[in-house]
């Protein structure tokens, strides 16, 4: 009995996660839909249609949404990994220090120092470009991608890669192939949501974008201040969509690690 | 041994690039917001831009409004999770992970939209008010979007936070606090005591760490109110950005300013969190 009482909690709580969704699917697939009809009386395809027949921008913003995306997340990871190893695995001077430089703009929102350095990348000719776009994208991806690597080198204990040392092996034989391969389901973790981090960012691409970079968000942004909830909803959905496959991923790669806890790292609102 | 060197070497990319592109952008903020703009030939610096900021109703009134949707909203979000934490603790891990970390990964702007959609005054709220004839019109319906108390804004960022603070609150239930409790009640304690005394205090300090970020969060985000607030006041970000967005030059000062004024705030609740969770981790 009390196993049914906590399941009704759970349902309850699924039923909210879920109220957003259903005017997003529903409007979507919507032909016409006026009020106060409880659902759409005519479903169509208009909207999809629309977005995937020539003659607007998506194909492009989806592009850039996607190229800018991948490489903040590669450049994240290459340069968070190396943080992540010596915040995580080593003790020093001056730690807490470097901790509260990289949380920072987390917390700070990045608005202020885009809005800060954007003279500068008028002057060095970066604003309005996809590269100008793609450096100030790092501003968040690179703390969140540095924080959850830590957690990852944090709960290494080294052994293994002492094992290997002592067994003859050099140091970057012990990187390569002990303690780099512990560390990939946690690496492919910080990879991925460096991604969704780049993907929803919004503010910062239209600043630095100047309207010549056109990104996914921004047709939304745009779409939604207008009066097309069908266009609006179906834009919605392409832009979760990588969120979802997201969870998946991350959902399967963290099964090893048993109850939700682990996952706190990336619980921070993106 | 090189461990220094190596720490070092293994921190230079990080740093280098925050360094650069956040702090350097934060300098350029502040200086700017000092009037030096040496392009437009202004190479003096004064604070009469924070002077102009602080006197002017704008400012102290977008200032009451940031203030008010954050503690609106960590209040709620943290109430909530705790409850939701509290009801879901027995539940199945990985289903609750699932419904838990499905707000947390899906983008505001996405998250606006639907809230938005629902209520409207021709949104699924009001179309099931409608149906049970609580309204007629759509504008029988509150108005919940563009409105004086920003309740979409803070609906969107509950939907949002819940989970993420709700996660560390069940972190903090099925460790230490579910053993400690069960002892109390071996010696008697009753529901209320055993959360009072029991529950609360192992999980108060993630709480307020949860709770800080919510706070910094919600005081420096861009697009929910963007999107879903009123015209005027708007909160300080957008403030920011109008000023900055603005043709005249001289409004400039004003905008890095503002944007000063958020990063000092953001930043003191960061020091906050990583004193605090310092603390945790020493246990």
């Amino acid at each position: 009995m009390g196993k049914k009482r906590h399941n009704i909690w759970l349902i309850l709580a699924a039923l909210v996660v879920a109220i957003p969704f259903i005017p997003l699917v529903l409007w979507a697939f919507a032909g016409e839909w006026r009020f106060p009809e409880l659902l759409p009386t005519e479903f169509s395809l208009r909207g999809w249609e629309q977005i995937i027949s020539g003659g607007n921008r998506v194909p492009e913003a989806v592009l850039n949404s996607l190229i800018i995306g991948v490489a903040a997340t590669a450049a994240s990871v290459a340069v968070g990994l190396p943080a992540g190893m010596a915040i995580g695995g080593y003790e020093f001077r001056f730690k807490g220090a470097v901790i509260f430089l990289i949380l920072l703009p987390i917390l700070v929102p990045p608005l202020a120092s885009t809005m800060g350095i954007h003279l500068t990348f008028i002057r060095l000719g970066l604003s309005d470009t996809v590269f100008g776009v793609f450096l100030v994208h790092l501003i968040p991806t690179v703390p969140y991608t540095a924080i959850i690597l830590t957690s990852v080198f944090a709960d290494m204990t080294g052994e293994m890669e002492e094992a290997a040392r002592s067994l003859g092996a050099s140091p970057w034989q012990a990187f390569r192939h002990v303690t780099l391969p512990q560390a990939v389901p946690g690496i492919a973790v910080a990879a991925l949501f460096a991604f969704l981090v780049s993907w929803s960012q919004y503010i910062l691409t239209v600043l630095i974008g100047g309207g010549s970079v056109i990104t996914l968000p921004m047709l939304l942004f745009s779409a939604a201040s207008g009066s097309d909830p069908v266009i609006t909803s179906v834009l919605a959905i392409l832009f979760a969509l990588p969120a979802l496959v997201v969870l998946v991923v991350a959902l399967r790669f963290l099964r090893g690690g048993g109850d939700e806890s682990g996952m706190i790292g990336l619980g921070k609102p993106s | 041994m090189g461990g220094r060197l190596k720490i070092s070497l293994l921190l230079a990319p990080a740093v280098l690039v925050i360094g650069t592109l956040f702090v350097g952008g934060l300098y350029a903020a502040l200086v700017q917001s000092l009037g030096y703009f040496p392009a437009i030939g202004q190479t003096e610096m004064s604070l009469s831009a924070y002077r102009e900021v602080f006197s002017s109703g704008n400012f102290i009134d977008s200032l009451i409004l940031t203030i008010y949707i954050a503690v609106a909203s960590t209040v709620i979000s943290t109430t909530l999770a705790v409850l939701g934490a509290l009801a879901l603790r027995r539940s199945s891990g990985t289903v609750s992970a699932v419904v838990f970390q499905i707000p947390i990964t899906i983008p505001h702007l996405v998250a606006a939209v639907g809230i938005a959609l629902v209520v409207s005054q021709t949104g699924l709220g009001a179309r099931l008010a409608s149906a049970f004839g609580m309204v007629g019109e759509p504008s029988d319906f509150p108005a919940l979007l563009y409105d004086k108390y920003s309740i979409g804004i803070i609906l969107t960022y509950v939907w949002k936070e819940v989970p993420f603070v709700a996660l560390v609150v069940l972190a903090g239930l099925r460790g230490v606090a579910s053993e400690l409790e069960e002892v109390a009640q071996t010696l008697g304690a009753n529901a209320w005591q055993r959360f009072w005394h029991v529950i609360f205090p192992v999980i108060a300090p993630g709480v307020v760490a949860a709770s800080l970020i919510v706070f910094a969060f919600t005081f420096g985000a861009f697009e929910v109110p963007y999107l879903l607030g009123q015209d005027y006041p708007t909160i300080l970000p957008v403030t920011a950005y109008n000023e900055y967005r603005s043709i005249e030059l001289s409004d400039r000062p004003a905008a890095m300013a503002i944007n000063i004024i958020i990063a000092v705030i953001t930043a003191l609740f960061a020091a906050a969190y990583l004193r605090l969770s310092r603390g945790l981790g020493r246990g």
